[in-house]
């Protein structure tokens, strides 16, 4: 039952060349630029997202992803949760406001699985971008790219999934809303804090820390093949896709950023509320799991991450 | 318009070679003339699936991962083929990747 997480609320990135980054999260995928740092970290939005940013690129010598914050209700609960997170034996260090721009305080822990996440509270509100808060339009004409509306979801790759998910589910307030399983063995498991079939997931793996993908979330399946047209007009690297997955039943299409860090944009999908059943898939029926049309893995998306 | 100088590029075990413009990353011309060759995976120089080793000829390189291409193995030829562009002929050999290996 909800602990006052609300929503996947930033990602930080690493890239190894800004401008090549930039065009792909901004020209390409259609975020919004909101704003840079002294440290040369980019801030970008989806068009459709309240507050100021949820992206931020950050210049590195490997790619990978540095955290992923959640926002929650407020400081109290923040506060809070703070504690039982010690309490739980994570590694707890809090980042004072600022250090991200328009960011206030953020609590950092470390999961089982060798990612980092925070928890924040208050970060400066700015709206839906181009269009008016009152009496608005559907959409801006504006936007570039894809056109993708908001950062919705991670897929991570670590080693303990049990931990991890008794952290985000005892401590945090998740549900595990799907899962595919090998015998006894968890071997993908997808939580959410809200009614969408998954606001973050996990796929075992032996390796901590590992990034498989940022998603993005487009309105239509028409967007969708829309953006598998600009990834053959641009060249970009394709994973796979356009096409469904089993979990979750989103519409999808996988693709890379010039720094090898995996992009989805996707649409629809399953929901949850907190008195629905586990969905459950076989590990035997993985590739249907995965890619519910072609119902064969790649071997590229169980391998390659970063 | 203006066709960029194409160079031919060997693997060294099997004799497999592949043309190349000198503006296209080895693994892309790889993939379009002679897929199989090398393994695919990003094509960002992120993951390490393309690791390979140039024995012979000069090539440039963008940005790689330093977790898959160290300084030193740089210096020694070793290079993410996504990541490289030829400048002459090359001759090169595949590497296991890390991320196969760990």
């Amino acid at each position: 039952m909800s602990k006052g997480v609300m929503r996947p609320g930033h990602i930080q990135i690493r890239v190894m060349d800004m401008d090549e980054a930039v065009c792909h999260y901004r020209d390409r995928m259609g975020l919004i630029e909101t704003d840079r740092d002294a440290s040369g970290r980019v801030y970008l939005k989806g068009w459709t997202e309240i507050d100021a940013y949820s992206v931020v690129l950050r210049q590195a010598d490997e790619p990978g992803m540095d955290f992923m914050g959640f926002k929650v209700v407020s400081t109290e609960v923040m506060n809070q949760l703070k504690q039982e997170l010690i309490e739980f034996g994570c590694q707890v260090e809090v980042i004072p406001a600022g250090e991200l721009n328009d960011c206030g305080e953020r609590v950092r822990f470390d999961s089982p699985t060798g990612h980092m996440f925070e928890l924040y509270a208050e970060k400066k509100q700015t709206g839906k971008w181009g269009i008016h808060p009152k009496n608005p339009d559907a959409w801006p004409e504006e936007l570039k790219g894809m056109r993708a509306q908001r950062f919705d979801h991670c897929l991570l790759y670590g080693d303990d999934l049990d931990g991890a998910l008794d952290l985000f589910c005892k401590v945090l307030g998740f549900q595990l809303s799907e899962e595919v399983v090998d015998g006894e063995l968890r071997v993908a498991q997808f939580i959410s804090c809200s009614m969408k079939a998954h606001d973050l997931a996990w796929v075992r793996h032996p390796e901590k820390g590992k990034l498989h993908h940022a998603s993005f979330y487009l309105e239509t399946w028409g967007d969708v093949l829309r953006a598998a047209d600009l990834i053959s007009m641009h060249d970009m690297s394709l994973d796979i896709g356009p096409t469904r997955h089993g979990l979750t039943h989103g519409q999808t299409i996988y693709f890379f950023d010039p720094s090898g860090n995996r992009s989805e944009v996707f649409c629809g999908g399953d929901y949850t509320y907190p008195d629905h059943p586990v969905v459950t898939w076989d590990a035997d029926q993985l590739g249907k799991a995965i890619f519910y049309h072609d119902r064969v893995l790649n071997e590229r998306f169980l391998s390659v991450v970063t | 318009m203006e066709q960029a100088t194409k160079f031919k590029v060997q693997d060294k075990a099997t004799g497999a070679f592949f043309n190349c413009a000198s503006n296209q990353s080895l693994l892309v011309a790889m993939e379009r003339t002679n897929p199989g060759l090398i393994k695919v995976g990003c094509r960002g120089g992120g993951c390490g699936l393309c690791k390979i080793r140039v024995v012979e000829g000069d090539y440039l390189t963008k940005a790689m991962s330093r977790k898959q291409v160290s300084v030193t193995e740089e210096a020694q030829g070793y290079a993410l083929a996504c990541r490289a562009y030829p400048r002459t002929n090359l001759m090169f050999e595949v590497v296991a990747s890390s991320q196969q290996t760990d």
